[in-house]
């Protein structure tokens, strides 16, 4: 790590954006195959009055107590959607579409209150300028453990989103499995909060292998696919950012989206003027 | 009606005996086998045994248990009691001697997977989490889609075959799983005349090689040149035997408009 901590600080910003544009983008393969792109949005969303609370609660805003908090909200509803559905007829997305939506609102409702409502502004909508070498670690090392579990169980998983059914005959803990994919999720989530802050974060777990979607049929290309496109898209934003004035976070979604209808319209597999 | 037994003989027309590198017969062996499903009752003490190289047909209504049948056997589903026996030992649990190919509804048939990735999914149960993916898995994976004509749509996904290639697909998963019994789900339905016919010559190939097919199927008539046994159920045994005796136009009539008396 200590080679990290030497990193310029002005490179701060390109490192920390690869990075978790790298390990976003791996992860958003599970993302797009389990189809839940709106469930990662329920949770950015759910963040904020994580955030809120625990900025309320201890009057200051750190890095911890931010990632405590947002942490906590996030397994509250998430956990308490999957609670809501298996004990009853409404289904999960409709038990997290309630649940999200009062606790957002609930987290506006704080922010007034709140001592420190500026630089809370840059948790909501991420500031890559003020990464520290410290941030810098805590991204690295979330984004290496969500990567190597990722992969450490990449057979296990596939077969859980392929065919539950099968895979859980098979012996394949799919309970296990899928509460390992929302964990890493909230993880990497709030790992991404500094660099496009909660609510875009969204964008680096669904765009890059939405992107290769539209690219390749393959797996592994979904997964890999997506980590360079994430990388690439990351570092870019914050390059653009520098050219254009605009914040890195919102330069690096700019920028996936862009990416994304040019997929759209000229992708030689699955693009609209192909067809 | 007396207790179901096989009558019939497998017809392998090949000289080397049941399941290649074994020289005794596989029997699988059903007994008294119920399962309920929330009080319901999807199947109610079913008996039957048949062995490798046979073709046999589960026949009956909608909503006769047919699938049922076949997911209990592959485990699937949770029996609620009875047993069933495979190779004279009791089946606790999922084996990899047996394939379960889902009926077309089923399958997320727009997961980027292409045709070579599903089929090494067969392998993956073999291997466990973590053992590498050797030359030996990959041969398998090489033969399996060899025998059923899938090498050079290999690159394919899954959605952009044809409903006979994608049959064969998930066929050729269950050869690279070494699967001696195939539990097929409908495997018919929707294949025009001539895909149909080569499923059916497919199948013949495989129990001819000593596996065991057992399959959901519909249609009365075609099951009598497609299979050599048929097990007629209504939620419970009608009648188990050979095809060509078994399928009468009064035993049909029996099964379709049963009214389950006991």
């Amino acid at each position: 790590m200590d080679i990290l901590a030497n990193i310029d600080l002005l490179a701060a910003p390109f490192v920390g954006a690869t990075v978790i544009g790298f390990a976003n983008g791996f992860f958003s393969g599970f993302v797009n195959l389990r189809r839940s792109a709106l469930s990662v949005s329920a949770l950015a969303h759910t963040m904020l009055p994580g955030i809120a609370l625990a900025v309320l609660i201890t009057q200051q805003l750190t890095q911890a107590n931010a990632f405590l908090g947002a942490l906590l909200a996030c397994i509250l509803v998430g956990l308490g959607s999957v609670l809501v559905s298996r004990n009853s007829r409404i289904p999960e997305s409709t038990a997290l579409a309630v649940l999200y939506t009062a606790a957002f609102s609930a987290g506006i409702a704080i922010l007034p209150h709140l001592p420190v409502v500026a630089s809370l502004e840059s948790w909501l909508f991420g500031d890559l300028s003020l990464m520290s070498p410290r941030d810098l670690n805590f991204i690295f090392i979330i984004s290496t453990l969500s990567l190597a579990l990722c992969n450490l169980f990449m057979r296990p998983l596939l077969l859980t989103m392929f065919e539950p059914n099968v895979a859980s005959a098979q012996g394949v803990p799919v309970r296990a499995m899928q509460y390992l994919i929302f964990t890493l999720l909230i993880l990497m989530l709030v790992a991404s909060l500094q660099a496009v802050g909660s609510v875009l974060s969204v964008s680096l777990l669904v765009a890059p292998s939405a992107i290769m979607l539209l690219f390749t049929d393959n797996t592994k290309s979904l997964f890999w696919g997506g980590a360079i496109v994430g990388a690439v898209s990351g570092a870019g934003g914050v390059a653009l950012s520098h050219l254009v004035n605009i914040h890195a976070g919102q330069a690096i979604v700019i920028l996936l989206g862009i990416i994304f209808l040019l997929a759209f319209t000229f992708s030689p597999r699955y693009g609209i003027l192909k067809k | 009606m007396n207790k179901p037994k096989s009558t019939s003989n497998p017809d392998t027309h090949e000289d080397h005996s049941c399941c290649a590198h074994h020289d005794h017969h596989h029997d699988i062996v059903v007994e008294n086998l119920t399962v309920k499903y929330r009080g319901l009752t999807a199947l109610e003490d079913i008996s039957f045994n048949t062995s490798c190289g046979n073709r046999l047909a589960l026949i009956g209504p909608n909503g006769a248990g047919k699938s049922t049948l076949l997911k209990a056997i592959a485990g699937l589903v949770k029996k609620s009691s009875g047993n069933i026996q495979w190779r004279g030992t009791a089946v606790r649990k999922w084996s990899s001697e047996f394939a379960y190919l889902p009926q077309r509804e089923e399958v997320d048939w727009n997961f980027p997977i292409t045709v070579r990735g599903l089929v090494e999914m067969g392998r993956y149960p073999q291997l466990g989490m973590w053992n590498k993916f050797s030359n030996k898995d990959r041969e398998a994976v090489d033969n399996a889609l060899e025998s059923l004509a899938l090498t050079d749509l290999q690159n394919r996904q899954i959605k952009q075959l044809s409903g006979g290639q994608q049959q064969r697909a998930f066929i050729a998963r269950a050869i690279a799983q070494e699967a001696h019994v195939l539990l097929l789900d409908e495997p018919f339905t929707g294949l025009d005349r001539t895909t149909a016919q080569t499923l059916s010559d497919l199948m013949h190939k495989l129990a001819g090689e000593g596996r065991l097919i057992i399959a959901s199927h519909h249609d009365m008539h075609s099951a009598k040149e497609l299979f050599n046994q048929v097990l007629l159920i209504n939620r419970e045994n009608i009648a188990f035997g050979d095809s060509q005796e078994l399928i009468t136009d009064k035993l049909l009539e029996t099964t379709f408009n049963s009214s389950i008396s006991h």
